[in-house]
């Protein structure tokens, strides 16, 4: 690419920032992020906040609006003593996946890590969002702040009406469903627009004013014959409700039978909340990286124009070496793999790969060694991978060794861990497949269905366990999380463990062993 | 070019909502650890704010979690120095998070350390004395302060201008730079006017005159506004300072029998008995000094670690305390000078021959001295049915409720439980108002 003439000297001196040098800076970064990447962003609202308003966000899961619960001020006590006590600094940024794209930047940074911090949000987390295919897909990034309202508002409202005990104990529920509260493989429908939302709460709010008592009386219909084959009527209304059932709190909302309106709505509410999180979780190597890589480029593009002084650029380079430190496993620092690092890391390579390609790359990566041109490759892999098929696609054998990766295999009978594959010619393909499913979030939760549910009968709810590996669950927390869901059905709940292999019943367990520790 | 928006001054405590349902979610654990610190921790320590660790309690949030000791696994892990395939490594003993098991090993969120405030302190702490609340917001008031008037100050807010003193001022500036007054032009305009209505004198006569008139007018009119009627530099505001209402010196006696009969449970309601006196005499007074006085057959002074918790063993002669107190009275806190408020707490045993000696002392000289002298008699549970309301029982409590039928300033009560500390006091606080002031 073309070298730019310096247009205008430098953006800033100094550590000072104030507005205009911010906005300042965002334009020029803004040209070379369009000039140099092709990036293409949501527009961006920044917001400068201080270290207690950070605070506050990281306690409401970073959202700008929350609903109330206690949980979200447990938090905020813990991140607040860690940060007191210099356990750990605050982020310098936090950015939302919205329309406009909400970026927060600390008051405290120095104009170049604002510099920085722009790049890294304004421009790589904000393309990351916009052009992703699971955010595209699966979330509505123009909605969801108008949503947050008014969940914060209808459960505000709801604590009012029903007492902020009832609220509780319906929020406490959804929240220890959280993660079975989300659809992995269908795709959500769109959150609905204000209008719509207004209108079903009225006519929700119509019914609870025309109630008659009377409708209840009038007989119902016999039940649909009675049927023969209890195989078929089985088969029958499990078509019916659309099992199995992966997520909980929607089936849950949807068939409860002693939930009010109003609890429903909570549910959904945590459900909605739990899917607009669900693409985050799944990116976390990608949306990191591209945000790193593209502060990277975008820094250095800017030095070598002239437009950041060599203070600066070192104070950068020092924070994003910080950013991207990966410690060896046997170091004291090493708490599992940094996302930032790896996924760097592996963009890095991947545009060494097109320019310098080795004999090796060559062999593995036919389609883009050599072809010299990154850029492209770069922003398909940023539209259309989530972490576990980037890796899968893109981790070379020159990366594998650069980071000395091995496998170690744990079985939990066994005393002793094995090592199973190093950095070499056996282990590379081994090494890939092995990281690439640890980022598989639909792999590495466990998978809990519902099964079958007799709504005319018993109306006992199965929920299965599908035992992957062997793993199984906590007992202590799945008691109380079934105790949860027996709370929301209202009637008999059984979970039922099944290895996934051999379709063997492993253990189950029904409501009256957790009924009484509840 | 991006929007911008300062948050910086948009009001704090955004969470405060959470942290409030956090409290009372765990609130029985919380008060259960605010009981023990004031068991543990000094009595003073209970008017500030206190570290409570996390209760374990009400605040785990469950989820499916994978149960660490099942299944097969696989992990992947950067900067492999030395293996190669094949090699075995011991797994970490018990409790180690051990290498890549569980790469988030950061401190468990469930055990950390977090500061209640001063107010969440006291709230936990009155909530089993069944104290009235116009007591607890008393007791919950910090220090009061009034506005006085303290000279004058050159800066403040209009509504403070002093006027008097400002309009002073601006005399004295317009008589040193000799402000032309109105009199003056007006005395000038009216020569003119004058001139102009005079006959029979010469038109250049009259021209002369009225420029030399007319110039000094200009002059004149020029001066004054030049020199401002009142200028910003005359302004002066009244100054008032927050002046700590007028308190004086406290000191408080704890006075104890420490031998082998007051057990764990004594000496905790005494504890909470203390705790509630100097909660009051701190809010009261601005300095409040705390003098621990231990006795068996003999009284000494020691320190708040020792009264609490070494016992001594020997026989029960009460008076020896109150010599005691008599004579650090005496030597250190003059009567003049010090509002001296007693505390004391027994099991009621004394020697038999002593009770009277206790009733003359008391009598004699420190219920004088005293502002309030509170004594409870820790009972155990069922002793408080049989006893009663009666006004048998030991020596002791016969001796002083002799000084209570005395003494208006004396107060008594057998206790058995938290919630009935406080009626002990009941007259200590209902007649605060009145309480002595110097």
């Amino acid at each position: 690419m073309l070298k730019h003439a310096p247009r205008r000297g430098l953006l800033f001196s100094g550590s000072d920032w104030n507005f205009q040098t911010l906005s300042h800076a965002y334009d020029a970064i803004d040209i070379v992020a369009k000039e140099e990447l092709g990036l293409d962003t949501y527009p961006v609202q920044m917001e400068v906040i201080s270290s207690e308003q950070m605070l506050d966000a990281y306690s409401s899961i970073g959202m700008p609006l929350m609903y109330r619960h206690w949980s979200f001020g447990k938090h905020f006590l813990y991140q607040e003593l860690v940060y007191r006590k210099g356990g750990r600094g605050l982020a310098y940024e936090l950015v939302i996946n919205s329309n406009p794209c909400i970026v927060y930047l600390m008051e405290e940074n120095t104009m170049a890590l604002q510099a920085l911090v722009t790049a890294h949000a304004a421009f790589g987390h904000n393309h990351f969002f916009k052009n992703n295919y699971l955010f595209r897909q699966w979330t509505d990034a123009g909605a969801i702040l108008g949503y947050l309202d008014f969940a914060k508002s209808y459960i505000q409202r709801c604590e009012e009406r029903h007492g902020v005990a009832a609220v509780e104990a319906i929020l406490d529920a959804a929240h220890a469903l959280m993660e079975q509260g989300v659809f992995r493989y269908r795709r959500p429908p769109r959150l609905s627009s204000e209008k719509q939302r207004e209108g079903l709460r009225e006519r929700l709010d119509y019914e609870e004013r025309s109630y008659n008592d009377l409708w209840r009386t009038i007989p119902r219909q016999a039940a649909a014959g009675k049927a023969g084959d209890t195989q078929d009527v089985a088969a029958e209304r499990k078509k019916a409700l659309n099992l199995p059932e992966e997520n909980l709190l929607y089936f849950l909302e949807k068939n409860s039978l002693i939930l009010e309106p109003w609890q429903r709505e909570i549910l959904r509410i945590v459900r909605v909340v739990a899917q607009y999180f669900y693409p985050q979780r799944q990116t976390q190597v990608m949306n990191e990286g591209c945000a790193t890589f593209v502060h990277y480029t975008l820094m250095n593009a800017l030095f070598d124009q002239g437009r950041i002084g060599e203070g600066a650029m070192l104070e950068i380079l020092r924070n994003h070496a910080n950013v991207v430190l990966q410690p060896g496993f046997d170091d004291p620092r090493f708490s599992g793999i940094n996302p930032y690092a790896l996924g760097f890391d592996m963009m890095r390579d991947v545009q060494r790969i097109a320019t310098a390609p080795t004999a090796e790359d060559r062999d593995w990566f036919p389609e883009i060694a050599g072809t010299g041109d990154w850029r492209a490759i770069m922003l398909e892999a940023w539209a259309n991978h989530r972490d576990e098929s980037f890796i899968r696609q893109y981790l070379s054998p020159a990366l594998i060794r650069k980071w000395r990766l091995f496998v170690l295999s744990d079985v939990a009978s066994e005393r002793v861990y094995n090592v199973a594959s190093i950095h070499n010619e056996r282990g590379y393909e081994q090494i890939r497949s092995t990281l690439a499913e640890r980022y598989d979030i639909g792999a590495r939760h466990p998978d809990i269905q519902v099964v079958d549910v007799d709504l005319l009968g018993q109306r006992h709810l199965r929920l299965q366990h599908k035992i992957n590996r062997g793993i199984l669950l906590e007992s202590d927390s799945c008691d109380a999380v079934l105790s949860y869901v027996q709370a929301l059905w209202g009637y008999e709940v059984s979970l039922q463990g099944v290895d996934a292999q051999t379709g063997a019943t492993v253990y189950e367990r029904s409501g009256r062993e957790f009924v009484s520790s509840s | 070019m991006p929007i911008f928006i300062d948050r910086r001054l948009n009001p704090k405590d955004k969470s405060l909502g959470n942290r409030q349902r956090f409290l009372r979610r765990v609130r029985t654990e919380l008060k259960r650890s605010v009981q023990d610190n004031i068991r543990t921790g000094k009595i003073a320590d209970v008017d500030r704010e206190q570290a409570i660790s996390m209760p374990a309690n009400g605040t785990d949030e469950p989820r499916f979690r994978e149960a660490k000791d099942s299944g097969r696994r696989q992990h992947v892990l950067p900067g492999n120095q030395r293996f190669s395939p094949g090699d075995q490594l011991p797994k970490p003993g018990q409790g180690g998070g051990g290498m890549g098991s569980s790469p988030g090993s950061q401190v468990a969120e469930d055990d950390f350390r977090f500061v209640l405030s001063r107010e969440e302190v006291l709230d936990l702490f009155f909530e089993d004395l069944e104290l009235p609340d116009m007591v607890k917001l008393n007791l919950r008031e910090i220090l009061t302060y009034k506005p006085r008037r303290a000279g004058y100050s050159v800066s403040g807010a209009p509504t403070n201008i002093s006027i008097a003193r400002t309009m002073r001022n601006s005399h004295g500036r317009r008589i040193a730079l000799r402000r032309p007054k109105r009199e003056d032009v007006e005395a000038i305009l009216r020569e003119l006017a004058r001139l102009e209505a005079e006959e029979g004198v010469d038109p250049g006569e009259r021209y002369r005159r009225s420029s030399a008139l007319r110039a000094e007018l200009v002059r004149l009119e020029r001066r004054r506004r030049v020199i401002a009627f009142v200028d910003p530099v005359d302004i002066r505001f009244n100054r008032f300072d927050p002046q700590p209402q007028p308190n004086a010196n406290a000191v408080m006696f704890c006075l104890m029998d420490v031998s082998g009969s007051m057990g764990e449970r004594e000496k905790d309601l005494a504890k909470r008995f203390f705790v509630l006196l100097h909660l009051f005499l701190k809010r009261r007074y601005e300095r409040t000094d705390i003098v621990f006085i231990r006795h068996t057959h003999t009284a000494q002074e020691v320190d708040e670690e020792t009264f609490f918790y070494s016992t001594q063993s020997g026989g029960t002669v009460v008076s020896t305390a109150l010599e005691e107190m008599q004579s650090i009275i005496a030597k250190r806190y003059p009567s003049r000078e010090w509002n001296i408020y007693a505390a004391q707490a027994s099991d009621g045993d004394n020697l038999a021959t002593d009770s009277e000696r206790c009733l003359s002392l008391m009598d004699g000289e420190i219920m004088r001295l005293c502002q309030y002298f509170a004594y409870v008699e820790i009972i155990d549970e069922r002793e408080s049915e049989i006893f009663g309301s009666t006004n048998n029982g030991t020596s002791l409590w016969r001796a002083y409720h002799a000084v209570k039928d005395r003494w208006r300033n004396f107060d008594m009560s057998r206790i058995a439980k938290a919630s009935d500390i406080y009626p002990v006091f009941r007259q200590l606080f209902t007649k605060q108002p009145s309480v002595q002031r110097d």
